[in-house]
């Protein structure tokens, strides 16, 4: 029952070939002026070849610091990479020479950032930018990689794409842009694809036309995705797994139907009871009290502990491990799933579900 | 404690959530005529018929004006006294300027605003400032909208000096009134907006808005800007002071489960028009205008059972200088493509029409829009297809 889920695995020894991508016991500090923020604080898992992993969480949970990391590309310092290995597809990057690792980014990784107009450069045209880097990892000529880059931004859906590899950003909309970054990441057709808030800076019916790129491409491309978002509601449609971060750290991982359905953790579970949705409309929501911990002084024990409607002494005195909670693949990083909370955890959920209705929704 | 605002009373009309009065102070008036106005709820507290704003592009050489930028182009709606109006739409719909020409921070172009029976388009600058406690706004960049260098009690009592609340205890007593209001301690006052977090900042801009007394405050994107689990608390804090204070919101959005949560009726906007109006009740259940369903539809909804396929709009929302003749939402139309691209939708711009209990559309073939004629339009969509509209 209480078993250890994240003790880190055995050094040095590679995933299994299923595997893409798997982060171990990953820590990232940053040592500012005041002090040295946890970043990211102990974090592990996994990605399968093809699949999409969801990464949520709040501003400054670590969410995109870990995918930066797995891109290495934080400055160091004021970063440091304290402990921890990434292997991505058979190999460690984190011990790589960063010669080799420039060879793998943008070719067999490749990000989509969150704001597509700080992203592209203003002074050159689409075409060059995304020609550049198909010339330098395809070793092509520029006239092959200028079709690709049309070839590129005909399969993200940009019309007339002839015309378009001409334009520079400053000519495009948003939608548009945003499509343009992905056709850049899609151009040398890596095996993974990072997507780091793809969709906030977007209206709401062009999200949705990029949320459906997004998937068609995942399927025809067999490319794995990793989408680092804040919005549950994304990452609900998106995703076939998700892990759900706080302060630093896992709080919770398991399939999407698992955690979103059924939440284990008090914050998952608080994430989703402060959501308006439909069933809550005539009724309060529910807020996490308080906000999150001081970076540079995180609470001792559980990180969630002081905003916690569950907490008890234990919560207080020692932090939790990621326990076995719920279903199958589901675990959460709480004292409610081991032996001194089990008989806390039915009125928890209990609390939690009664939470999640008390509207009566539009009848 | 002789605490001013008792949001905790069951008799609003007995603690006016007005201005205070404190002995000795040359306070603000006492009595307060356009609180009749709203006594009884039902009553029409603002009312917005026809109203227009238009930009001038300037450009060239001479510097001329080239173009019109058509933000908001003949907007009528009526906002009842202690409701939740809620606008929503995409960014460049007009929703903001729309929010803003209300109050008269931007000057409308045509219309009339009528607030409490007295038409406010024309006033002087004068007759208006009285008016101005009554409508207050609370900004969406809670970052943006506090001034870096001021004390949060120059920030809250700015509004209040400038309503000729000259005593500088009265108003220290004002602001710290407010800051206990929306929830934060009264020892903030002299703090500086840059200490406090952002759901702290919004909540001062709350207090801003509230502590000239206000009876309609336009919300203004209030919780676009902070994280999930700070968006509920300030949420529920607009909440309770809508039914502490009786306040009447104008609530603009881009999140339509927000809206669907908070609000009693919605207009829904697209290119400086209303395209269809009503309680949310009825719209969220039925709606009658293309956009609206593609809308609706878009919502990412958290619980991964209730997955569905989406209605994808084709290409982006076109330029409000240069709005499609016609129904303006006639280029992305999946109603009009799948009736066979009928010549009127492209000719005649539709008028809003009646479909019972105050559901208004603005669509010429309304009455096509049904499960089946959705479903299938979701069915034939293909999402490379999506982005058209290339301005040539």
């Amino acid at each position: 029952m209480t078993e250890v889920i994240d003790a880190p695995a055995p050094r040095g020894a590679p995933p299994p070939d299923d595997v893409l991508l798997e982060v171990r016991d990953l820590r990232t500090y940053f040592h500012v002026l005041d002090g040295t923020v946890p970043a990211v604080d102990g974090v592990s898992y996994t990605l399968k070849r093809g699949k999409s992993l969801g990464i949520v969480g709040e501003s400054g949970s670590g969410k995109s610091v870990s995918a930066l990391t797995m891109m290495r590309l934080l400055d160091i310092p004021p970063a440091e990479i304290r402990s921890g290995e990434i292997w991505f597809d058979g190999k460690e990057i984190l011990g790589m020479p960063m010669e080799e690792m420039r060879k793998l980014r943008g070719n067999d990784m490749a990000m989509i950032f969150q704001e597509p107009l700080t992203s592209l450069n203003p002074v050159f045209t689409i075409g060059d930018q995304i020609a550049e880097q198909v010339e330098r990892h395809k070793k092509v000529n520029r006239k092959a990689a200028w079709d690709r880059a049309i070839e590129a931004l005909q399969l993200v859906g940009i019309p007339s794409p002839e015309r378009r590899v001409k334009q520079y950003p400053h000519e495009m909309s948003g939608g548009m842009r945003q499509r343009v970054m992905i056709a850049m990441a899609l151009s040398c057709e890596p095996k993974l694809l990072i997507a780091d808030e793809p969709t906030t800076a977007l209206d709401v019916t062009i999200q949705a036309q990029i949320l459906e790129l997004l998937k068609t491409i995942q399927e025809r491309t067999d490319s794995a995705l990793m989408l680092i978002t804040h919005d549950l509601g994304v990452v609900a449609e998106m995703v076939d797994n998700v892990i759900v971060m706080y302060a630093g750290q896992v709080v919770e991982e398991g399939t999407v139907d698992e955690v979103l359905v059924n939440p284990r953790a008090p914050y998952t579970m608080g994430l989703l009871e402060s959501i308006p949705t439909v069933d809550k409309r005539g009724g309060r929501l529910s807020a996490i009290k308080g906000t999150v911990p001081n970076p540079f002084n995180m609470p001792p024990a559980c990180r969630f502990e002081p905003r916690c409607p569950y907490a008890w002494e234990l919560c207080h005195d020692k932090g939790p491990d990621l326990y076995r909670a719920g279903a199958a693949e589901q675990r959460a990083r709480c004292h409610l799933h081991t032996p001194a909370g089990a008989g806390r955890l039915p009125e928890a959920i209990a609390d939690h579900d009664r939470r999640m209705n008390v509207g009566q929704g539009i009848v | 404690m002789e605490s001013t605002n008792a949001p905790a009373s069951t008799e609003p009309e007995a603690v006016p959530p007005g201005p205070v009065v404190v002995e000795g102070s040359d306070s603000l008036t006492e009595m307060d005529p356009l609180r009749i106005a709203r006594v009884g709820e039902g009553n029409t507290l603002l009312q917005v018929r026809g109203l227009k704003k238009h930009f001038p592009i300037i450009g060239g050489l001479l510097k001329r004006q080239i173009g019109t930028v058509f933000a908001v182009d003949g907007v009528d709606f009526d906002v009842n006294a202690g409701e939740t109006f809620s606008l929503v739409g995409e960014s460049g719909c007009g929703k903001t300027t729309l929010g803003r020409s209300i109050l008269r921070l931007i000057e409308p172009t045509a219309g009339t605003i009528t607030f409490a029976g007295r038409d406010i388009t024309h006033i002087s600058a004068d007759e208006l400032r009285p008016l101005r406690r009554k409508m207050q706004i609370i900004f969406q960049d809670p970052f943006g909208s506090l001034n870096p260098r001021m004390p949060v009690s120059d920030i809250i009592g700015e509004g209040l000096f400038a309503q000729g609340m000259k005593d500088r205890k009265a108003r220290d007593k004002k602001v710290e009134d407010s800051l206990e209001l929306v929830g934060l301690r009264r020892e903030y006052t002299r703090r500086y907006p840059h200490e406090f977090s952002g759901g702290q900042r919004q909540r001062i801009g709350i207090a801003r808005a509230l502590a000239l007394g206000p009876d309609i405050v336009v919300c203004d994107e209030p919780v676009s800007a902070l994280d999930v689990s700070i968006q509920s608390q300030v949420l529920n804090l607009l909440i309770d002071l809508r039914r502490d204070l009786n306040l009447t919101y104008i609530f603009i959005s881009h999140n339509l489960s927000v809206v669907q949560y908070f609000s009693d009726r919605v207009g829904v906007m697209y290119l400086g028009r209303i395209a269809e109006v009503g309680a949310v009740e009825q719209l969220y259940k039925d709606p009658r205008h293309p956009y609206t369903v593609a809308l609706l539809s878009a919502i990412p909804d958290p619980n991964p059972r209730r997955r569905k396929k989406r209605l994808v709009l084709k290409g982006d929302v076109p330029s409000p200088a240069a709005p499609p003749k016609g129904c303006r939402f006639h280029t992305r139309c999946w109603l009009r493509e799948k009736l066979g691209n009928p010549e009127r939708c492209s000719t005649e711009e539709p008028q809003l029409r009646d479909f019972g209990g105050g559901h208004q559309t603005a669509c010429h073939y309304a009455e096509q829009i049904s499960a089946e004629s959705v479903a299938s339009a979701v069915e034939t969509q293909w999402v490379l297809e999506t982005a058209v509209a290339d301005p040539a």
